[in-house]
């Protein structure tokens, strides 16, 4: 067969589901983070979300039999580390597949460095901020446990219409 | 047909960021092997005993929330082990990977501090040793992240993402245990007291420290206790808990091979099925 472009590459690699969370595809949750040639040998790096995150594994595996169901045969996947991963790459469209799905998107200010200063704040009497309910919309919502169930989301309850949901912490 | 690498335990010349990684000429510095090696191991034990200590509660947590919480922050820090010691096994250069060191050195070349050994005990225990490792472990990784060896700062860039939830949870958890009932405040400040005459080991530095300082790798572990301090005052004021009046450096040697009896144990489970059936895999 000729060999695609890089298009066609990453156009195939926004079918391929996150596995954790299907409803939204590698290329959105921003972890592919370069598709080249490196002469006959396509290379795709892929980035974790989280250093010890089993669904990277998983993640590796679907890519590798998406595009070799496309066709592709001389194939390298590259794990690449920096720049670390972040929610900001996560694509705006899929912030709103989240929603939709019942887990609340990242809220800004949330990110490691404001997660402190969000502490510093709080210990100062000033409020903490609000991760709006995927369901109902409410703001008052709070903070069930810092993890959930995977490592990348935390466990929230919305106090207005009491449904527990997901929330994708920032990093 | 090509075949791509094992998916679970990621080449190590790739672990670092594959090509766009840019080159570090510290992982082939012959003069630095040695010393880098060590903290390298330091590095990555400290995170691998913990993670260990941690995935010990899966199944047994107070509550499921917590039960969670610690299965996920033991997973953090077996990711950060496998970076750390797989670039260990890289800077030895004898073909080790992050797996033989992990499952087949023995106690006396493991390099964690000895306070992470320790038995994990009640919540109280598990959550004030995370707390006084979580306050050095992310002003490390802060100061790591500038680091000359641009894989020793990738990793902990990666890293210190992580860790920062880890303070963050742990924080919340003493000023909650600290300043909650009359029974979890006497079980906390106990255990601070116990505690405490551990916690010196982390900011004694030596030569394998100084070797790390003079090439730009590593902060003198001595650098980190003013960020130390702050945090942990801030944090055990609002606890109501008192920073005892003892001295610190009381219990150390874990850095440069000397454990508490409590390794052994920890290894001769963790190690268990590597020693029975060697190269067994997933």
């Amino acid at each position: 067969m000729t060999s695609p472009t890089t298009e066609e590459v990453w156009d195939w690699l926004s079918e391929v589901p996150d596995p954790e969370i299907p409803v939204i595809s590698v290329t959105e949750l921003g972890i592919v983070r370069e598709v080249r040639r490196e002469g006959d040998t396509l290379v795709v790096a892929v980035t974790p979300t989280y250093s010890g995150c089993p669904a990277t594994a998983v993640i590796d595996l679907e890519i590798e039999a998406k595009l070799r169901e496309k066709g592709v045969t001389d194939l390298r996947l590259e794990r690449r580390l920096s720049p670390p991963w972040t929610t900001d790459w996560i694509a705006s469209e899929a912030r709103d597949k989240l929603r939709r799905y019942g887990i609340a998107p990242p809220v800004e200010g949330t990110a490691s460095g404001g997660l402190m200063a969000a502490r510093a704040a709080r210990l100062a009497g000033s409020s903490n901020l609000s991760v709006a309910c995927p369901r109902c919309g409410s703001a008052r919502t709070e903070k069930v446990s810092q993890y959930g169930s995977t490592p990348c989301k935390a466990a929230y309850r919305c106090t207005d219409c009491l449904e527990p949901f997901d929330y994708f912490k920032c990093i | 047909m090509p075949s791509l690498p094992d998916m679970t335990t990621p080449k190590v010349e790739t672990l670092g960021g594959g090509t766009g990684v840019e080159q570090d000429p510290h992982v082939s510095d012959a003069a630095l092997r040695a010393p880098f090696f060590d903290w390298l191991c330091r590095m990555g034990d400290n995170t691998l005993i913990l993670s260990h200590r941690l995935s010990e509660w899966c199944g047994h947590g107070p509550a499921l929330e917590e039960d969670i919480a610690l299965a996920n922050t033991a997973l953090d820090l077996i990711g950060h082990t496998q970076m750390w010691l797989a670039l260990a096994g890289e800077v030895e250069g004898q073909g080790r990977s992050a797996d033989d060191l992990a499952y087949l050195r023995d106690v006396m070349t493991f390099r964690n501090v000895q306070l992470l050994e320790l038995p994990n005990g009640d919540m109280a225990r598990t959550t004030m040793r995370q707390f006084l490792f979580d306050a050095f472990h992310a002003a490390l990784l802060e100061k790591l992240s500038g680091s000359t060896s641009l894989r020793v700062a990738g990793i902990a860039a990666k890293a210190l993402k992580e860790v920062t939830y880890h303070l963050e949870r742990s924080s919340d958890l003493v000023v909650r245990l600290g300043d909650g009932t009359e029974d979890s405040h006497a079980r906390m400040q106990t255990t601070l007291d116990a505690f405490w005459p551990y916690t010196g080991e982390m900011f004694l530095g030596d030569d394998v420290d100084a070797a790390m300082a003079e090439a730009g790798i590593a902060p003198p572990p001595q650098d980190l206790r003013p960020e130390w301090d702050r945090v942990i005052r801030e944090v055990l004021d609002e606890a109501t808990l008192a920073i005892p009046e003892r001295r610190a450096d009381v219990h150390k040697g874990g850095k440069t091979g000397r454990h508490t009896e409590h390794l052994g144990y920890i290894l001769a489970e963790m190690q268990f099925l590597q020693r029975a059936y060697p190269g067994a895999s997933w």
